[in-house]
């Protein structure tokens, strides 16, 4: 009983200054809590697809894992920010919720952000997937659309959507330019052409770092023939040390070129401490490692957002999977650094950029590389390969399942078709050339 | 001149006698109010927002909505749950900083019975089982260190916090066996399609079981803790092992049947956790609540009933915080800081009510 009247006198205590706060200066304090209520009634009343949305009452929820110290966040915030004022949405109309883990609380802050009347909510990701469905499910009237998630094609929910960019092509661009850079380190009698070996920091043995190596090492290999690689994995998307840990590892090795998969510093840092160049990743960090910065490949989720967002005005269906690319302006490099950088590179990269786009590159065109098969290992099961080693047939684990089986041929034309039965990667065959020192999965 | 021949000391510190609880909480109502003025003029002084402003935010962030309201009653029954499993310990003076491991291992054995039993068993035999395999996993990552403590009086603090990286690394490893798509190092949602394990909702609310299961434990701790022989036992115990011995109380025996009950707890938290709320086991699940409950537990001098309302604060002002990063657009490192000035004054005021300040004036007159 006591502790009844104490809590109620302690809650009373506080409310008596909440209301003293209404009561006494501020307008905008009881503009506020008004919106709130108004936001609440027209979440229930939001627009279903096929009807048309005033972009005055329009409201956008954003999840974010982190906030703005992450690199990896960081990009998806700026794009927010873009595809906000390209669209000419004011500021109420955007709510950004950041440090939203990957559990329960992404449901609840999905669900929050669609009881404040939110028509269209997006998150950041990989792990919010299975929440974001969820909210999905329960809130039929709003759009959720999920960054990096591989289960939209296969959940059949209309308001359900994921997104991801050919970064692959990115990736391939970047490994030009660290093609490039290899060949003039061959050239000036640096290191001897079977030397020019490329060390890669990943963050777990998942499709979408195994694609990107792959084709950040095809791009460079496409300039440099004799280029190697050797890749080691953190276990962890955002683990500084781990990652300065695993790039000193590999320069110690040998390494003359670095580039990495993961969201922290620690390999870019290592490398300018080194003196070992590198290529990024998720943005430029020419400020911290002006020395050893090479260029940067990244995705810009602005044309997505502001894609998303326009099909919910217009009254438009959103696919349920969709891949920017170069045209789209989706996959960007970040400006090359002269200092660091060899001669010439910005042609060679503008060459291949056109390759590109005219069709008349493919980032996994099955002549450029041979796979291995090897059942006592359990390499590349999925994979069929001709008597000289090239590809012939993969079965890609396209549809999300536990048994991780194979359900989609991949590989037809000559090349290997990623990102066009789902959006997420779904490249997986380990290609000779590259020595993987380790599955570290532990976290 | 007299005065400088005499001069006292500003103020000296007395130790106060019992003081009416209504004094008590009249100082800690006061330290609250300080502890807002100085966030105010903080954030005034910081962010040039309207203080008063982010006081109403913490609060919409909290009671806004039916769902928020919701979230903080499951966020406060987990919260406390972990705490109520912290306390016998403590009382014991036993320092379990464990909890957070024994809380991941029973959200680990709830997610092995989910994924390995899921579609195997019917329901009612399911959940029977992931009870059994969490609170015995919890109680026996409770034991272990007690065990080693009642026999060999090794140090229970390094011991228990050690077994929360055990049981953290063995949770990562199960993660990579478990993990889906291929490579991706989570384990996503466990049965989202048949929802085998999942805690039924009561009515429409997705967390009203939990919230019922921990106000139940609650109740039971706080009778085991006042009214219960063992309660008796383990408090005197706590109070001094020679005394414990001469009165003729088994202490290793006391140790390891409280720790037990300890863990068995934490796991059921785990349980809560994984079938209540989130269905799936991450690394990170636990969150840390295995050391904000030692803080829960403190605050509330280890009373179950008190311990409501201190689990209620943390996780007001944890909401709250959010809700103010995300309305002002500022970093959530400034909620924690109005959080941390709120918490410190909320401690210090323990001083106040322990000890009183005598001042020298005060002191002349009393002449």
């Amino acid at each position: 009983m006591k502790m009844k009247k104490i809590v109620a006198l302690a809650a009373s205590a506080v409310m008596a200054l909440s209301l003293a706060a209404c009561g006494g200066s501020s307008s905008t304090g009881t503009a506020e809590s008004k919106a709130e209520t108004a936001a609440e009634s027209a979440g229930t009343a939001a627009e279903t697809t096929g009807t048309k949305v005033d972009k005055s009452k329009l409201k956008v929820g954003f999840i974010f894992l982190h906030d703005e110290n992450s690199t990896y966040d960081l990009n998806f915030i700026n794009a927010a920010k873009t595809a906000a004022k390209d669209l000419g949405l004011s500021d109420d109309q955007i709510v950004l919720k950041t440090n939203v883990p990957e559990g329960q609380e992404c449901y609840d802050t999905a669900a929050d952000l669609a009881d404040e009347g939110c028509n269209i909510v997006f998150a950041d990701s990989f792990g919010h997937e299975d929440y974001m469905i969820q909210a999905a499910k329960e809130f039929p009237n709003v759009q959720f659309c999920h960054a990096t998630g591989t289960k939209a094609h296969t959940e059949g929910l209309d308001n359900y959507h994921n997104a991801f960019a050919s970064i692959y092509e990115g990736r391939y661009l970047a490994g030009v330019a660290a093609g490039e850079k290899l060949n003039s380190m061959i050239k000036e009698g640096k290191i001897k052409e079977d030397e020019a070996k490329i060390g890669y920091v990943g963050a777990f043995t998942y499709a979408e770092v195994i694609s990107g190596y792959t084709s950040f090492f095809l791009g460079a290999r496409s300039i440099c023939p004799s280029a190697t690689m050797e890749v080691t994995f953190t276990g962890s998307w955002y683990d500084e040390t781990a990652e300065k840990e695993a790039a000193n590892k590999l320069i110690s090795d040998k390494c003359v070129l670095i580039s990495q998969h993961a969201d922290s510093m620690g390999a870019p840092t290592a490398c300018e401490t080194a003196g070992v160049p590198d290529v990024s990743y998720n943005g430029s960090t020419v400020d911290a490692c002006p020395n050893t910065y090479i260029i940067s490949s990244r995705i810009d989720w602005a044309p997505y957002y502001e894609y998303a967002i326009g099909a919910v005005i217009d009254g438009q269906k959103i696919d349920a999977d969709w891949v920017g690319d170069l045209k789209t302006k989706s996959v960007q490099l970040t400006d090359l650094n002269d200092k660091a950088a060899a001669e010439g590179t910005q042609d060679k990269i503008d060459e291949a950029m056109k390759g590109l786009e005219d069709g008349s590159i493919h980032v996994f065109d099955t002549s450029t590389f041979t796979v291995t098969v090897d059942e006592s290992k359990k390499l590349n099961l999925n994979a069929k390969v001709d008597d000289k080693g090239h590809l012939t047939s993969y079965m890609a684990d396209v549809d999300t399942d536990e048994a991780y089986k194979g359900d989609t041929e991949a590989v037809s034309d000559g090349y290997f078709h990623e990102s066009e039965y789902r959006s997420a990667p779904y490249f997986d065959v380990q290609i000779d050339g590259i020595t993987l020192l380790d599955t570290n999965f532990g976290s | 001149m007299n005065e400088k021949k005499n001069r006292e000391p500003l103020f000296h510190i007395v130790k106060r006698g019992e003081m009416p609880w209504y004094k008590a909480w009249g100082i800690r109502a006061i330290a609250l109010i300080a502890a807002l003025v100085i966030c105010g003029i903080i954030t005034q002084a910081v962010t040039g927002d309207n203080p008063i402003q982010v006081y109403i935010t913490m609060f919409l962030g909290n009671f806004g909505t039916p769902r928020r309201f919701w979230v903080l009653l499951q966020e406060m029954a987990i919260l406390l749950c972990v705490s109520l499993a912290m306390t016998p310990a403590f009382r014991m003076r036993f320092w379990n900083i464990g909890g957070e491991g024994q809380v991941m291992i029973g959200c680990l054995a709830t997610a092995a019975c989910m994924i390995c039993l899921g579609n195997k068993l019917p329901a009612p035999l399911l959940v029977i089982c992931m009870v059994i395999a969490s609170v015995g996993a919890g109680a026996v990552w409770g034991f272990i260190p007690a065990f080693f403590k009642a026999k060999w009086n090794t140090n229970e603090t390094l011991f228990t916090l050690m077994m929360n990286y055990v049981a953290i690394q063995i949770v990562a490893f199960f993660v990579i066996v478990w993990e889906s798509p291929k490579g991706s190092g989570k384990i996503g949602i466990i049965n989202q399609q048949s929802m085998a394990g999942w805690f039924p909702t009561i009515g429409n609310n997705k967390y009203l079981l939990n919230i019922i299961i921990v106000a139940v434990i609650t109740v039971l701790m706080y009778i085991y803790m006042n009214y219960s022989k063992h309660g008796y036992e383990l408090a005197v115990v706590g109070e001094s092992e020679q005394t414990a011995r001469y009165v003729g109380i088994n202490v290793s025996r006391v140790i390891m049947r409280t720790m037990l009950l300890s863990g068995a707890i934490c796991g059921l938290a785990g349980l809560l956790l994984v079938a209540g709320t989130n269905h799936t086991v991450t690394t990170t699940l636990a969150g840390g609540r295995g050391f904000t409950a030692v803080m829960v537990c403190w605050l509330a001098k280890f009373n179950p009933i008190g311990m409501i309302f201190t689990s209620f604060l943390l996780e007001f002002l944890g909401n709250g915080a959010n809700q103010i990063s995300t309305r002002f657009g500022l970093n959530q490192s400034f909620g924690d800081i109005i959080t941390g000035i709120i918490i410190f004054f909320i401690i210090g005021s323990e001083f106040f009510i322990n000890y009183r300040l005598n001042f020298r004036k005060k002191a002349e007159e009393a002449k």
